[in-house]
């Protein structure tokens, strides 16, 4: 096994330490300090929460993409890298499913309380919906497949995910939209008044650091079970070399 | 050219294989049978005409999706008889004309199933389209290509996986989701005559595209999924 870093360790317990105090300065500011929105209410609330992870659900997504490309790069150059790869590629793949089912949830509690539904066909819901199925049905096929050929396939359906995101955010946009248009960037009646804009800020900030921290977790429990693996299969080979007395 | 031939090959031995069993489209033929007959017994479609037409590009989409879902694994599974994948791996032929072939050949079996089952279910479903029929000529194929590319591509991909059947769907149908909805809103639009023309050819056109982009990377990505070990 491989030795534990304890350099390491004390930067995973920093990094998990500023975490936790982000998000506490965040809750801090979304649920007591910042106003209750105009038109909604203390509803409006579930945004600092729901913003955050959809934003980083769409990012978590890129990783898994970037890791898998690696992941077949090195598959035949280098195959100890391209191991670290696709740890990689399975953290960002179970991160970005936590983040979006959190989005999908949070959103799906505001809904019903705005619009009094829980569930609509609109443009963004069923983007996020669809990037969801696609990261869940990527975990179902890493599940499914058998052992020595798991990685590579799940990095070719992972190409296929993430060549599908913008034709699913394309075709559906041609659809229908009943969303509210987006907060940042959304034009020119979007944008948010000043005294939410630090709640906001903190969360987003604070779910990042959070999402990072359990992405490398992941990938470092992901990393340790390759490597007993690996020493198991070593081990095997060796104990097959012994002559029999 | 060479290229071209090694793909004819492979097609010809795909169209001769399933013309001496006929399995694949007889299955496919009885069980998109099966769904329409399923979908009008629960839905009454005589009586509400209008309705019928709203719902029907749905019903024949799914049908033929599910239809093809049950053959796709087949096309695969006669290969690993005898190691005849095996033996495909080593040849000197591109991996890639060996998907191609059996992508084709299996889109003439669906394009079968679907010329046999179009009669019957504007039979049944008492449909009278209201739109311009011949787009559909146009739709169809596009269509289908779309599921059975990716379909195909993913058969090969689950073959040496636990439980194959189940986990075909379980990809091809995420995936698919952006070209079903564009072939189901078009057929949808050519049935009712509630889309515009520019609309219709918008949704055409995204399926297009959605054919050529698919088509390009399961043709780039297929030796590594043959090959992965």
């Amino acid at each position: 096994m491989e030795q534990r870093n304890p350099t390491l360790r004390s930067v995973a317990w920093l990094w998990f330490g500023i975490a936790i105090a982000v998000l506490v300065v965040g809750f801090r500011q979304a649920i007591f300090l910042t106003p209750a929105d105009a038109a909604q209410g203390d509803v409006g609330r579930i945004f600092y929460y729901h913003v955050p992870s959809a934003m980083w659900s769409l990012v978590f997504p890129y990783v898994n993409f970037i890791a898998s490309l690696f992941y077949l790069y090195w598959r035949k150059r280098d195959p100890l890298k391209a191991l670290t790869a696709d740890a990689m590629a399975i953290a960002a793949a179970e991160v970005s499913v936590v983040y979006s089912s959190i989005c999908l949830i949070t959103g799906s509690i505001w809904g019903r309380a705005a619009w009094g539904i829980w569930w609509t066909w609109d443009e963004r819901l069923t983007s996020e919906l669809l990037l969801f199925l696609l990261y869940v049905s990527y975990l179902m096929l890493r599940r499914f497949s058998s052992t020595g050929q798991a990685q590579t396939l799940a990095a070719v359906i992972s190409i296929f995910a993430a060549i599908d995101v913008p034709i699913v955010w394309m075709s559906i946009r041609w659809w229908r939209t009943q969303h509210p248009a987006p907060v940042f960037f959304g034009g020119p009646d979007a944008g948010l008044d000043k005294s939410m804009m630090p709640a906001f800020v903190w969360n987003i900030i604070g779910w990042g650091i959070w999402g990072i921290f359990i992405l490398i977790f992941r990938f470092a429990l992901e990393r340790r079970r390759q490597l007993a693996e690996q020493e198991a299969a070593l081990q095997a080979i060796e104990a097959s070399l012994e002559i029999p007395q | 050219m060479n290229y071209l031939r090694h793909v004819l090959d492979h097609l010809r031995k795909d169209l001769r294989l399933e013309w001496r069993s006929r399995d694949s489209i007889n299955g496919m033929l009885f069980f998109a049978l099966l769904v329409v007959v399923v979908f009008g017994l629960a839905f009454d479609p005589t009586s509400y005409p209008t309705t019928t037409r709203q719902i029907s590009g749905g019903i024949l989409w799914v049908a033929l999706l599910f239809a093809s879902i049950t053959a796709l694994n087949q096309s695969w599974a006669r290969e690993l008889r005898n190691q005849v994948l095996e033996a495909q791996r080593m040849a000197p032929s591109p991996a890639s004309a060996l998907f191609l072939g059996k992508a084709i050949a299996n889109m003439l079996f669906v394009l079968i199933v679907e010329a046999v089952l179009a009669p019957i279910f504007i039979v049944f479903f008492n449909l009278h389209a209201l739109g311009n029929v011949w787009l559909l000529a146009l739709i169809l194929p596009l269509g289908t290509w779309a599921l059975v590319v990716n379909g195909t591509f993913f058969a090969a991909l689950g073959l040496r996986a636990r439980n194959r059947e189940l986990l075909l769907p379980l990809l091809l149908l995420p995936i698919s989701l952006p070209a079903l909805l564009a072939m189901v809103q078009a057929t949808t639009g050519v049935l009712t005559a509630d889309l515009d023309s520019i609309q219709i050819a918008t949704w055409i056109k995204q399926l297009a595209g959605y054919d050529i982009i698919f088509t390009t990377i399961c043709i780039l990505l297929f030796e590594t999924v043959l090959n992965a070990e």
